[in-house]
């Protein structure tokens, strides 16, 4: 890698970093109910939507009623986009006269965009009205994200709140997050991205004719090019702020209308990582102790860093027959590394930070096809999303995931110095455990039984485009995805059948709710206990040896769990490349 | 329970109207006003009509022309209307054979040639669409550009120079050359 190329990695950590102290307070600021002066004006438009909706806003929810409340939401939300895609073909703002979509396509998509997953089992040019698109899927883009972003700020009630029952009011947290955090970056992205040449019109689609001499004489050239187009810059904002990650084009970012150059892709894959990473410090600061937030975002970004250098190391070696084909092996020669599925504007660097940032992240969009990554370059994303969307994750649910993760681990050590564990202030206890236990299993289960179902299923075949080991690779992946929310894909993977559908969707929904709901029940029961003041036994939980331990925990869960797949898919592969060279 | 039911019908139904469609509407309004070539898709007009658009690639398989990358589009390539990539693992024979393919096409259009295939000449990008080659790419392709078109080679060169773009700011991505761009400058140069 040259100079040029590390100081782009360097300065994209960077800037995230430096974003994270003033967002993160923010948001605390906003979720305390005392924004800063400069949004206030805001506050009418807070006002009118509960008036609007009948939301009490000063009457507190016991978490039962919260879950409630977030399991409506996303019931309603699920039937209206179900609906929209059903009904598209008699529906207005359709102007490319698409029609109706199969139930089983529906309910995945509506399942993958309620759940903050966005799988796409479809291409979004060649199917999606302007209106699916818009009040849809832009919609659930804002909601599932917000509702995400409350579940954590419950959860901190959980750790902050004494013997009380109320976790706060899920309209509330919802409505913060959307108006006053998702909805002002929104605006601020999409219209620079529009500058930077992302399309936002409503015309379908634009037919360009090149001009005359450009038809060869051996036939060369295209008579004509149709190029799609719609209201895109608006969606991707959401997309990549919200952690959804759904493309308007079936390319995702790789496609030059949704990311035309290396300034937009550098400030979308920041929106990626920014607000989970941000949320670390809104802890910190919620539960007065700011050390603790730094402490759960240093554990983050140093499994990432790790895994972003295991992946730059993969892609960027040169390709395993290139000096037999007469291949370009140095950098006078033109660019080395895996080019298959990459933009010559983004590279290779480029293209691993991204499948980095966006599978540590729930995010899931892409600016080159994973399915075309090296055997390592390809494992380090699908690790990433098997570690259980936690190394910044989704916005609110990775955050919410690595503290299940933080209680498992001052239970064991807890277990090693045989003392009752605690985490800021509160007893860890039996029903927290098997909460936090629920929590971080049920996304594992998904994974290797939707995998072991999906292999065996008659028909399976056609829907793997690659030789095996990566043809199982595929389905690993596209289920590791799934059962974690993430939403990015081995693309190739012929996803769009009704069984893979259906299973596909299961996993996501047990993945999202299964997840969520052990966290607020955490929540709950937290907050009806007594502070415990901190003693010489305590175990301090912003030490470096913490965060060693919280790394330590969160790996070793994660290899145990999943290195036999890994061994039959990627790292087989790996072998066999290495074999034949 | 009615009265929760109530409230998420109506906040989902108030946040269709906000993000689903007032957000988006509002932004398609300032972009249209702030920035309408970009917004439209940055296309390339010659005389009233448009004849590209400086994002998307366009296929090229003429010797006088610069070559763009092989692209995996169905049924067409470069089909501006469904994005994609190949999706095929590093070791899958087809890619092997594609790339065999690809690299005889170009030792055949130009058998002087003797460097090394810039690997971004044969494979294919991700969007299926992408608009440029890397400068080593364009250097590779010059000499029989040059040739079919009787130009000089330098003046071929000085074309590419002029079309090639730095990094963004000196500092972000690669440096790359527009495959259309250079065409109808090239274009442009033999109608003079």
């Amino acid at each position: 890698m040259s100079v040029g190329e590390w100081t782009q990695v360097l300065l994209y950590v960077g800037v995230l970093l430096l974003c994270v102290r003033p967002l993160g307070a923010y948001m605390a600021a906003v979720y305390e109910g005392d924004a800063p002066r400069g949004v206030r004006f805001l506050a009418p438009f807070e006002r009118l939507i509960y008036r609007a909706c009948g939301v009490k806003a000063e009457v507190e929810m016991s978490w039962k009623q919260y879950a409630g409340a977030m399991l409506l939401l996303h019931v309603v939300g699920f039937v209206v986009l179900y609906g929209l895609q059903r009904l598209q073909g008699m529906l207005p703002l359709n102007p490319a006269g698409l029609g109706a979509i199969s139930p089983d396509s529906s309910f995945n998509t509506a399942v993958s965009f309620v759940t903050n997953t966005n799988w796409q089992g479809y291409g979004g040019e060649t199917t999606m009205s302007h209106l699916t698109q818009m009040a849809g899927l832009t919609t659930q883009n804002f909601l599932s994200a917000a509702a995400g972003m409350a579940m954590l700020v419950a959860l901190i009630r959980g750790f902050v709140g004494r013997q009380t029952a109320s976790v706060g009011n899920f309209w509330v947290d919802l409505t913060r997050s959307t108006l006053y955090i998702l909805m002002p970056l929104s605006i601020v992205l999409a219209l620079v991205l529009v500058w930077q040449g992302v399309v936002q019109t409503l015309d379908p689609y634009v037919t360009i004719s090149p001009a005359r001499s450009f038809f060869g004489a051996d036939g060369g050239g295209v008579s004509e090019q149709r190029l799609a187009l719609g209201p895109a810059a608006s969606q991707i904002a959401i997309k990549q702020l919200g952690t959804n990650g759904g493309g308007f084009f079936n390319a995702n970012s790789a496609h030059p209308f949704e990311n035309p150059t290396p300034l937009s892709n550098f400030l979308q894959c920041l929106a990626i990582l920014l607000i989970p990473a941000a949320l670390c410090h809104t802890f910190g600061r919620m539960v007065r102790d700011t050390r603790q937030g730094w402490a759960l975002l240093a554990a983050m970004t140093i499994v990432f860093i790790g895994f972003l250098g295991v992946g730059l190391w993969a892609e960027s070696r040169p390709h395993p027959r290139a000096a037999e084909m007469g291949l370009s092996t140095s950098p006078v020669d033109g660019p080395i590394g895996n080019m298959e599925g990459k933009e010559v504007r983004f590279g290779v660097v480029n293209s691993v930070l991204w499948a980095t940032a966006t599978t540590a992240a729930s995010n899931g969009s892409v600016n080159s096809m994973h399915d075309s990554f090296t055997p390592l370059g390809g494992l380090v994303p699908m690790v990433l999303m098997q570690l259980g969307e936690v190394i910044f994750g989704g916005v609110g649910s990775g955050l919410y995931g690595l503290l299940l993760f933080v209680l498992v681990t001052v239970f064991i050590a807890g277990l090693m110095v045989g003392r009752t564990p605690e985490y800021l202030g509160k007893k860890i206890e039996a029903f927290e455990m098997q909460m936090a236990s629920i929590g971080v299993l049920v996304p594992c289960l998904c994974v290797l039984i939707g995998t072991a179902i999906a292999v065996m299923l008659p028909g399976i075949g056609a829907s793997i485009t690659n030789p095996l080991p990566h043809g199982f690779s595929q389905v690993l992946y596209a289920f590791s995805s799934a059962g974690n929310n993430n939403g990015s894909a081995f693309a190739g993977f012929g996803a769009n059948t009704p069984a893979h559908n259906l299973l596909l969707g299961l996993a996501m929904l047990l993945a999202r709710f299964w997840v969520a709901i052990p966290v607020l029940a955490i929540a709950g029961s937290l907050a009806g206990k007594k502070h415990v003041p901190a003693s010489s036994g305590t175990l301090p939980t912003h030490t470096p040896l913490f965060i060693a331990l919280l790394i330590g925990v969160v790996l070793i869960v994660g290899a145990l769990t999943f290195v036999p797949a890994l061994a039959l898919g990627p790292i087989a592969e790996q072998v066999e490349m290495a074999g034949v060279k | 329970m009615f009265e929760q039911l109530k409230t998420s019908v109506l906040m989902v139904l108030i946040f269709s109207v906000v993000t689903g469609l007032a957000y988006p509407l509002a932004i398609t309004g300032v972009a249209q006003l702030a920035f309408p070539k970009q917004a439209g898709g940055s296309l390339i007009m010659r005389d009233g009509t448009a004849v590209g658009s400086e994002l998307i690639g366009q296929s090229f398989d003429a010797a006088e022309y610069f070559w763009g990358r092989p692209s995996a589009t169905g049924p067409a390539p470069y089909n501006g209307g469904a994005s994609g990539g190949s999706n095929l693992a590093l070791g899958n024979p087809a890619q092997l054979d594609a790339l065999r393919i690809r690299v005889a096409k170009l030792r055949a259009a130009d058998p002087e040639q003797g460097a090394a295939v810039p690997l971004d000449l044969v494979t294919a990008s991700g969007s299926g669409l992408d608009p440029h080659i890397s400068p080593a790419a364009a250097a590779y392709q010059a000499a029989r550009v040059a040739r079919a078109r009787g130009l000089p080679l330098e003046e071929v060169r000085g074309l590419v120079a002029a079309a090639t773009e730095p990094p963004q700011w000196g500092l972000l991505g690669e440096a790359r050359v527009n495959v259309l761009r250079l065409n109808l400058a090239l274009d442009g140069r033999n109608d003079r």
